[in-house]
């Protein structure tokens, strides 16, 4: 399990960018985060990635506590952050140097096929779609079979279509292996598809304002009655969240957040 | 022999020398696409037309009787005397000696270079007890160093080889050490999540990630090299490119000076196409990003 502790993150420059955060994660859960920006999203997963330390509180992953990137912990970034100077299957097995050949290649081979690249195999990053790309790094990732995975905002560079593809991929891709995802967005839709609880966050500094449980069966639909129930739910959270004065009717489709997380 | 013609001279074969290394600095590894194939021997057509123009023109004019061309020879004569030169060994002799001090000048300049910048790359401590120092001694016109090398490491070959490996230091030094300090913190991000020891950060992820702006600051230290054998030859050595210059400038042989020059130029481009061919291997992933956006 995963567990987060009161943590709390105050920059040098005395900016409170996380402040008393609990969570406890299960293994093989999926946690959506949303929140509006500036409240403190990404400083929360850096702290998870152990990455950056916290100021307060503890992160810990089954009594561990996590001060420094941890290996059953993988990240996915907002941008690919693939090697230009590998090709996209030693990108994909970097984190596999210290195994033998014959399984790295296999299990290489295995994860591209998982993310529909096999024929991309032997190209430079560069020569990959937006999207191509951030299915590698997704099976950078997943190839070291982490157990918790952590992915701040990684569709936010895509175009809606992909966007929706790679949710559908990424949810597939988590059945294999049941990882722990700690998913950041500010797609409220994104974390509504994924997510088995939205946590929704408020801004200086950075708490957890709400949290929603999603009791829908996967896959879900994003037509159906009851997804958009649950949207207007989280969107509801968010206005509040953001102290906005508007009283929203939860039915109503519309709502300040809704606009302003889009704009 | 004034000192003033001497510099006026060393002034002009620095920037031809440096003008033909700098320019088409990608044309040994650039793209062959199907489109391409035309405008790459178009565009060097082109750029042909003013020199070969005036070439061809100052010949005529020459041949016509129009001008002397004593001072200023035309193309025929320097090609002669080019011919002369390789016939006799004379310019074989000369360019060797001047090759072999670049090359040790450069070799030395390089080594110590990339060392320091390296180290003041990573280490800003180091960074600050050594940049000011060494970004003053940068500051120094590079002749205002050939009296006191002379001085300090005599008349012959180390006070040359040592002003052209000062020379080739400072910008492998500059490139080496800003190269470090901008290698992009979302990719030793990626080093870290995957647990990389600082051995393996340095290898892994660090060196890759400089090479090609290594790769820039070794070629620029070449050119340098090859400006500071120059200003070394022009000032005081009976063998050399620089020694043909200052020959031809005293026994009144422009075309000498011209062939002198010409030979500068072919092997700075040689040199410098070298160390492109040499490395392209290594930039294999940068080159196909090229072809990609191109083709």
């Amino acid at each position: 399990m995963l567990s987060l502790d009161r943590v709390g993150k105050t920059y040098p420059n005395g900016v409170r960018a996380l402040d008393g955060v609990t969570l406890d994660v299960e293994l093989g859960e999926i946690v959506a985060v949303v929140g509006g920006s500036g409240c403190g999203k990404s400083t929360l997963l850096r702290a998870v990635s152990g990455l950056d330390r916290p100021t307060q509180g503890s992160v810990k992953l089954d009594g561990d506590t996590i001060l420094e990137p941890h290996e059953q912990i993988g990240v996915i970034f907002q941008e690919p952050r693939l090697l230009p100077w590998l090709s996209v299957a030693d990108n994909v097995g970097f984190g596999l140097a210290d195994r033998p050949k014959e399984e790295r290649d296999a299990r290489v081979a295995n994860a591209l096929a998982r993310v529909g690249l096999s024929e991309k195999a032997g190209v430079w990053p560069r020569e990959l779609s937006g999207g191509q790309a951030q299915r590698v790094a997704i099976a950078r990732a997943l190839v070291t079979r982490p157990r918790v995975l952590l992915l701040d905002e990684p569709f936010s560079a895509l175009d809606a279509f992909t966007r929706a593809d790679l949710q559908d991929q990424l949810l597939g891709l988590w059945a294999d292996q049941k990882p722990t995802l700690i998913h950041v967005t500010h797609d409220v839709d994104e974390a509504i598809v994924l997510g088995d609880r939205v946590i929704v966050m408020r801004p200086r500094p950075g708490r957890v304002a709400d949290e929603i449980e999603i009791d829908l069966p996967r896959p879900r639909d994003r037509q159906s009655a009851a997804f958009d129930f649950a949207k207007r739910r989280v969107l509801a959270a968010l206005d509040r969240s953001l102290d906005r004065t508007v009283s929203v009717d939860e039915r109503e489709t519309k709502t300040a957040a809704g606009q302003a997380m889009w704009w | 022999m004034s000192r003033f013609g001497r510099i006026a001279f060393v002034g002009c074969a620095m920037s031809l020398v440096q003008m033909t290394i700098t320019s088409e600095p990608q044309a040994a590894v650039e793209p062959v696409g199907a489109s391409e194939r035309r405008a790459r021997w178009v565009q060097p057509v082109i750029g042909l037309l003013l020199p070969v123009g005036l070439a061809v023109l100052w010949e005529v004019i020459v041949r016509m009787g129009l001008a002397s061309g004593r001072l200023v020879p035309p193309p025929s004569v320097i090609f002669n005397t080019f011919l002369e030169l390789a016939q006799a060994g004379e310019l074989q002799r000369h360019v060797l000696v001047t090759t072999g001090r670049v090359a040790a000048g450069f070799g030395i300049g390089v080594v110590a270079g990339t060392l320091v910048g390296a180290i003041t790359g990573y280490s800003s401590l180091t960074r600050r007890l050594l940049d000011p120092t060494l970004q003053a001694l940068r500051a120094i016109p590079s002749i205002a160093w050939v009296p006191i090398f002379i001085l300090w490491f005599g008349i012959f070959e180390t006070s040359k080889i040592t002003l052209i490996a000062a020379g080739v230091f400072f910008p492998v030094y500059l490139g080496v050490m800003g190269a470090i300090r901008s290698v992009d913190r979302k990719l030793v991000e990626v080093g870290r999540i995957f647990r990389l020891s600082d051995f393996a950060m340095v290898r892994r992820i660090l060196l890759p990630a400089v090479l090609p702006a290594y790769i820039i600051a070794v070629r620029s230290g070449l050119g340098l090299g090859w400006m500071f054998v120059v200003a070394a030859e022009l000032l005081g050595a009976s063998e050399g490119l620089g020694y043909l210059l200052i020959d031809g400038q005293q026994l009144g042989k422009p075309a000498q000076i011209v062939a002198a020059i010409v030979a500068f130029a072919i092997i700075g481009k040689l040199t410098d196409w070298i160390v492109v061919i040499a490395t392209a291997p290594l930039l294999r992933w940068e080159d196909r990003f090229a072809r990609a956006e191109e083709g």
